[in-house]
């Protein structure tokens, strides 16, 4: 098969792909965005295997029904299981890359040109810690590890001692290709890079965390890209590497925080617990109560937070809602940018559950009209409907854009106890004048509602 | 190899620049299935396994290539089915 085929095979995919990308900017054309892009990775492939010095195609068949009996299960996995299914397949996807970088440098060195060497250094660098970094999310995620951060004096020191020694040796590798013997400790280096770096990371900076890594592992694509010269390889990584980067900007920008503090913070540790301390009482009510303020309201507004999820919960909102609507009230849910553990999360669940996605409102155009609001109902959230965001300077989390929840008639919190949220900082919300506070589980508090609700 | 290296850095300078600017379009609504889906695009490193893994010139290379095919066939399987599952649920009002 003539080499012009392939690399016209290739130019088409590479539309698709960005193809699939613009139309998954909106939900009418979005289904068509996932079609076009199946399509386009089907012509890579296909295109590939075209390629004349394939000659072993039985491990590449092995290969493949491995792969598929991977991935299948891991397509039909829960949607509350998102956070940790993406950050599972980043590590996939960096694995992929870092064996391919490693394979290339083994069948080629010495004769390896510079700029090539560079862009395959790079490669190995970042897939190799993502690959360990996105596990240890996972791990996260999933609690088989702990989840809140881990600090430790000279972190920062031992974690850029690490990865500046895996720099260098890159470098030294650019300039001397043929010191094989210290490609494996680059790798190894930036493995253990990649633990250090979640180690500090507690569970409310994940969103961010995902995002970059990523970025990371569409990055190192790309190198793959330089290294074999192959343009679609290096189109496709670096489409991938910017929505990575816009994504954590998205979540930085609404914790009011720095990329830097976010990865060295330790955010969400024990020890960064501080702010001027809440006083007054929290006011209880009981959801029999509650149903009588909530069948008064005309506009309602749901909150939802990671607790949420954890509750699984999101069935049982959607079905006080609708009765909230026959009731007449206007239902609406407001999505702050990290609620959740990934971006977008609440919206996912949410969608699941079968709400219409005209009532997935954001933070910045729900705030305009939270005065007007009767109820809102906080679910599992905290830190991102804490006033002290807005008033106290001395908060950790001041300056951080909320959900102003406190500007409602009425504010209910669905929550377990008075436990502070992730961040472990007091929220002065639930000591406010017009909160009431609805203790229990979530999904009990809410099926308590909802038998109230038909019961009157 | 080293020939190429401008027009390379071209295409990757401008795919960048196409890339922030849809990505900036794309409503937060969606950013779940956005990461999803790149996650499954960056599978592209599927195209360099299959070569390495089919010229098998090597038995750590064919190894190394074989177990990158798997590896980048689960996010292609699974990332383009899982996103394709999300973006079905966002149904809008009429749709109900």
């Amino acid at each position: 098969m003539s080499e012009h085929v392939i690399h016209f095979i290739y130019l088409a995919s590479t539309a698709c792909f960005i193809l699939s990308l613009k139309w998954l900017g909106a939900v009418p054309t979005a289904k068509r965005g996932v079609i076009v892009g199946t399509l386009g990775m089907a012509l890579a492939i296909g295109g590939t295997l075209l390629e004349p010095t394939i000659e072993n195609f039985r491990f590449i068949a092995a290969a493949v029904v491995v792969g598929t009996i991977i991935g299948v299960p891991m397509a039909m996995m829960p949607m509350t299981a998102v956070p940790q299914r993406t950050a599972l397949s980043h590590a996939f996807g960096a694995l992929a890359a870092t064996l391919v970088g490693t394979a290339e440098y083994f069948l080629h060195a010495p004769h390896i040109a510079r700029f090539t060497m560079g862009a395959l250094a790079i490669e190995v660098i970042l897939g190799g810690l993502t690959v360990t970094a996105s596990l240890m999310a996972a791990g996260k995620l999933q609690e088989i590890i702990p989840t809140r951060a881990i600090l430790f004096r000279g972190q920062h020191y031992l974690n850029l001692a690490v990865l500046g020694l895996a720099v260098l040796i890159g470098i030294y590798l650019v300039i001397d290709p043929g010191a094989w013997w210290l490609f494996p400790i680059m790798l190894g280096l930036c493995l253990v890079f990649g633990v250090l770096l979640i180690i500090p990371i507690g569970g409310a900076d994940m969103p961010t965390v995902i995002a970059l890594l990523n970025s990371y592992a569409g990055l190192a694509a790309s190198m793959m890209g330089f290294v074999l010269n192959n343009k679609l390889l290096i189109v496709a990584g670096a489409l991938d590497g910017s929505s990575g980067l816009i994504l954590s900007i998205v979540m930085c920008k609404a914790m009011n925080r720095s990329m830097a503090n976010v990865l060295f913070g330790g955010f969400g540790s024990a020890s960064s617990a501080q702010g001027a301390g809440v006083k007054g009482e929290a006011r209880a009510l009981t959801p029999e109560d509650a149903t009588l303020v909530l069948q008064a309201a005309r506009s309602v507004v749901v909150i939802p937070g990671y607790g949420m999820a954890v509750a699984q919960a999101q069935h049982v909102v959607c079905e006080l809602a609708e009765l909230l609507e026959e009731n007449g009230a206007e239902v609406k849910y407001a999505i702050h940018p990290v609620a959740g553990r990934m971006p977008g999360h609440m919206n996912v669940l949410l969608a699941e559950a079968d709400v219409p996605y005209e009532q997935l409102v954001e933070m910045d155009d729900i705030n305009p009209i939270m005065e007007t609001v009767d109820v809102a109902i906080v679910i599992g959230a905290n830190d991102v409907v804490n006033p002290a965001a807005r008033t106290d300077e001395s908060s950790p989390i001041y300056g951080m854009p909320i959900i102003n929840a406190d500007k409602a008639r009425t504010v209910f919190v669905l929550k377990r106890s008075m436990a502070s949220g992730f961040a472990g900082i007091d929220n002065p919300l639930f000591f406010n004048e017009n909160t009431r506070m609805i203790f229990g589980d979530a999904k009990k508090t809410l099926q308590a509602l909802i038998s109230e609700f038909k019961n009157s | 190899m080293t020939a190429d290296m401008l027009p390379n850095l071209y295409v990757f300078l401008l795919a960048t620049f196409v890339g922030l600017e849809v990505i900036r379009r794309v409503t937060p609504l969606l950013h779940t299935p956005l990461m999803s889906l790149t996650n499954a695009i960056s599978a592209i490193s599927v195209v360099g396994a299959l070569v390495i893994a089919g010229r098998a010139e090597t038995s750590l290379s064919t190894f190394l290539g074989t177990v990158a095919v798997a590896a980048s066939m689960v996010n292609v399987v699974g990332g383009f089915m899982i996103t394709y599952r999300m973006v079905r649920m966002f149904k809008g009002r009429d749709q109900k």
